[in-house]
């Protein structure tokens, strides 16, 4: 019988106003991957956080045992020197030093204050090989990409010799090949480094795939463990226990009433800004059809995010050439306030950095995108603009006590409904969704599917980037595949499949100068 | 009363400024034995701040967009007083004339940072900075380090009355009393349009506060607008450079509150990525701002030069830091997008009621100059750690 390396007993962790936890219990075996799932706002980051201490022994009811031992960390430096690491979803990494320096971040390898180097960047190199990273130690951080970054911050937590590594949404931010890199790698850690792993993620092919444990958390409460080899442990089964009930099916059903072609963009040409020699999209075409869903496949770094905004009045790039048409007309779209103008709307790929204003209500953001619409001779009327946003917040079923609520207290569903309403109001013919639903729960998801089809069926064009394949087959009517700045494929629905695309993908991969 | 409690936790910064406020004028009424808030003390207060209070309401403007400050405008107001002077003293232009051009050359200064900060992308620290040497260079040049009188009118904006028509009328009364009509006027606007808003949002069943809340507010704040002017009143009533003043700060509140030009500054400031993904022109709107910073100190210029009924070239030193220090007093974020003109105003205040009470008192200047810095830090301080207690 294994034993338990981690025991949370009887958590309550009140905010004001809110019960985040209420009487939770985890335990955790040594040596095993447990699984922590649940709804946004669950509580599963809040419990981490009382694990790690980020919030201090005495803020919370309950006690925490590890190693049969009851914890009382007054902050995340006593329980890193216990050997629990936490990962979190926004890397901690600071972009302009080494690899090696940041690994050693905060841990530095020192006497008396002076840094010894040769020990720094040996001991970095055999935790990247610890780790599968095959880069060199002395690259900034800034220049590598978000697989490799996540990499970094796991070879980091092992220089601290952590036992207990806690992974929250390892892979909200990478495509499917660097998840399954950082999963196989989870599992070797795992199997033959002794590392004891928890990981809290919506991916739940990849729970499902590798935790021997899972536990599901439900509105601050505990619901179920599942064990693997006792318990049956499929998606749906995960997803019943998470929302309460059985959930069929994942997409929406949905056929699109598809007509003439609406949007049409040829030829499409953008270099990168910092690199002004660097060809980033390379003679790009497509077209989407009104009331179509059209789906833009690819991996990270494909130049999906630099197309849409490119298009989007010029929000990236330079020495943009090629056409835009638009109901058969040709439109010239220099700035971001023409674009919008002229009927576009791009929902940006990472919501709280270029989507929304955090410090400002519910309200000021859904009108932000339109407000002369709102306004008469540069004055906003108030009234109107109260009405509007009650209005989405209904429509979209935006959960807030009021619109006047500001944007950072919402939930991750709740921040992407609030940007989706600012675009709706807008009133685009034309919509870029990137990545609309990264980092967001089940229910909100597939809220956030049924709105894309409400657009397709009022006859806008609508255009979904995401690094999710199953997204993409589940909703699009018709996919293009992108790969180097490249399209390289397009295909209708019925021949989509994430065989096809993969195939697409790794087929014109690599033909660089 | 859980209505009441939210309105008070909502606005917590605001109110509590306005408490530190009151608190110091009572310190400064007991310790001053009463001279504070005499009537003459009273005005002498408003005309020796009312130029670092313009100055504030540009610069809180600057402040909002990203925490970014204009360290010129002390330079900008020798340098708009220097060409005030040039325009009509040495050349003899009529002083209207003058006062209009001098404004140009200031909104010109503002045009100029205003291109390096928002085309060329240079910190707004930098340019400002390189400013504040270019604009003082300036004002040396054009007065060849002297110091040049100016016409009258510039004194009469910064140091006169409104003359008393309605009680010259009346035969003298001891009291001005078109003051006291002015100010009855202000409060009966004030009070319509608070009640115009109110009916409107219970109209389309928005949420507000209680009656009688809201009845306690309105006639509280007519009160004081009321002592206020019958205050001044009884000395030598309203001075021109207050008038100005209130007109500023309705404009400007106007202008933050209800435009779509006030919402872009914002908007710039909490999130300039979100802001321009979202068809705000980031570029014009921080060019804009900082080009009427360059009005606004042209302004202030032209009061201090009243003021000193005059032109130096030392005019205005250490005028940026006053301003700056105003608007933090007053709650702005220093990262952007939090912060209004009534806030900056009261920060103004704060400062101007220190400086006053302690010059009034004879505490030393180092004293003083200890104490003004200690009450910035601590009030940030404040905010900072209210702040983090409210997470």
């Amino acid at each position: 019988m294994s034993k338990n390396i981690l025991e949370m007993r009887n958590i309550t962790k009140l905010f004001p106003g809110v019960k985040a936890l209420d009487n939770v219990n985890l335990e955790v075996k040594k040596g095993q991957i447990h699984a922590l799932v649940g709804e946004n706002g669950a509580g599963k980051s809040t419990l981490m956080n009382v694990l790690s201490g980020i919030y201090p022994y005495g803020t919370y009811e309950g006690d925490v045992l590890y190693h049969n031992e009851v914890c009382k960390f007054k902050d995340i430096k006593e329980s890193e020197r216990e050997g629990i690491a936490i990962i979190h979803q926004e890397l901690a990494l600071s972009p302009y030093m080494t690899v090696a320096e940041n690994i050693f971040l905060g841990n530095e390898q020192q006497t008396n204050g002076v840094i010894d180097w040769h020990d720094t960047n040996d001991k970095a190199i055999s935790l990247m090989k610890r780790v599968g990273l095959k880069i060199k130690h002395d690259v900034l951080v800034k220049n590598i990409g978000v697989g490799h970054q996540q990499l970094v911050e796991i070879a980091k937590a092992l220089g601290k010799n952590c036992e207990l590594l806690i992974l929250d949404e390892p892979t909200a931010a990478l495509n499917d090949n660097d998840s399954e890199h950082l999963l196989n790698l989870l599992l070797e850690l795992n199997a033959n480094q002794g590392i004891t792993c928890i990981i809290i993620s919506h991916k739940l092919h990849e729970v499902t795939k590798i935790s021997d444990e899972i536990t599901v958390i439900r509105d601050g409460r505990t619901i179920e463990t599942l064990v693997k080899g006792t318990d049956e442990i499929t998606e749906e089964r995960i997803i019943k226990g998470m929302v309460g009930r059985a959930m069929e099916n994942r997409y929406p059903e949905h056929t699109s009433n598809i007509g003439e072609i609406a949007f049409e963009v040829k030829d499409w040409r953008v270099y990168d800004p910092q690199d002004e020699s660097r060809l980033r999209i390379k003679d790009v075409s497509f077209n989407v059809r009104k009331g179509e869903i059209v789906g833009i496949a690819g991996l990270m770094g494909a130049g999906r995010t630099e197309l849409a905004m490119s298009i989007f009045g010029k929000a990236y790039g330079k020495h943009i050439t090629g056409t835009i048409i638009k109901d058969g007309k040709e439109v010239h779209l220099h700035n971001v306030s023409q674009a919008i103008d002229e009927g576009l709307a791009y929902l940006t790929e990472d919501r709280k950095t270029a989507g929304l204003i955090l410090i400002d209500d519910i309200k000021r953001n859904t009108s932000l995108a339109n407000l002369h619409k709102l306004s008469k001779n540069g004055v906003i009327d108030e009234i109107q603009e109260i009405q509007v946003a009650e209005d989405y917040r209904e429509k979209l079923q935006i959960k807030t006590p009021s619109i006047f609520q500001k944007a950072g207290n919402l939930s991750g569903g709740n921040q992407q409904k609030v940007c989706v309403a600012k675009w709706l109001f807008s009133d685009p013919d034309v919509l870029f969704l990137d990545e609309p639903t990264r980092g967001i729960d089940v229910g909100a998801k597939y809220e956030i599917y049924t709105i894309i089809n409400q657009l397709a069926d009022e006859g806008k064009c609508v255009v979904v980037i995401s690094s999710e394949l199953s997204e993409i087959l589940g909703i699009c009517d018709r996919v293009y595949v992108m790969n180097e700045g490249r399209i390289v494929g397009e295909m209708p629905r019925s021949e989509a499949n994430q065989e096809s695309i993969m195939t697409r993908i790794i087929q014109t991969t690599g033909n660089r100068k | 009363m859980e209505n009441f409690k939210n309105l008070i936790r909502q606005n917590i910064r605001q109110y509590a400024m306005l408490l530190a406020l009151v608190v110091i004028m009572i310190i400064f009424q007991i310790t001053t034995n009463g001279v504070l808030l005499m009537p003459r003390n009273v005005s002498v207060l408003i005309m020796q701040n009312s130029y670092i209070l313009i100055l504030a309401i540009g610069m809180i403007l600057c402040i909002l967009t990203g925490g970014n400050i204009d360290l010129s405008v002390g330079a900008v107001v020798a340098y708009v007083s220097a060409f005030s002077a040039l325009f009509s003293v040495t050349m003899g232009l009529p002083v209207v004339l003058s006062i209009f051009l001098a404004l140009i050359m200031g909104l010109l200064a503002g045009m100029w940072q205003g291109f390096w900060i928002a085309y060329i992308k240079i910190p707004a620290f930098i340019v400002t900075l390189a400013g504040m040497l270019v604009f003082r260079g300036f004002s040396n040049m054009i007065l060849k380090s002297q110091t040049i009188l100016l016409p009258d009118l510039y004194v009469t904006i910064a140091s006169k009355f409104i003359p008393d028509f309605i009680g010259d009328a009346m035969g003298g009364t001891g009291l001005h009393i078109t003051t006291i009509v002015i100010g009855f006027i202000a409060s009966v606007v004030y009070v319509i349009a608070q009640y115009r808003t109110r009916r409107n949002k219970i109209k389309y069943k928005f949420e507000v506060i209680s009656n009688g809340f809201f009845i306690a507010q309105i006639v509280s704040i007519a009160a004081v607008i009321n002592l206020f002017m019958f205050w001044l009143s009884r000395e030598k009533g309203l001075p021109y450079v207050l008038l100005l003043l209130s007109v500023l700060v309705a404009i400007y509140t106007f202008i933050t509150l209800k435009t779509v030009a006030g919402r872009h500054i914002y908007a710039l400031g909490g999130n300039a990525k979100a802001a321009a993904l979202s068809g705000v022109k980031t570029k014009r709107v921080m060019f804009w701002v900082y080009a009427n910073m360059g009005l606004l100190s042209a302004v202030a210029g032209i009061v201090f030069a009243g003021r000193l009924n005059s032109a130096s070239p030392t005019a205005g030193l250490g005028f940026e830091l006053d301003a700056i220090a105003a608007c933090f007093i007053g709650g702005a974020s220093a990262t952007g997008g939090v912060g209004t003109i009534m806030g900056a105003i009261i920060g103004g205040f704060i400062m101007g009621i220190l400086n006053n009470g302690m010059s009034i008192m004879g505490v030393e200047t180092y004293y003083q100059e200890i104490i003004k810095g200690l009450v910035l830090l601590f009030a940030v301080g404040f905010d900072v750690y209210s702040k983090s207690k409210a997470k």
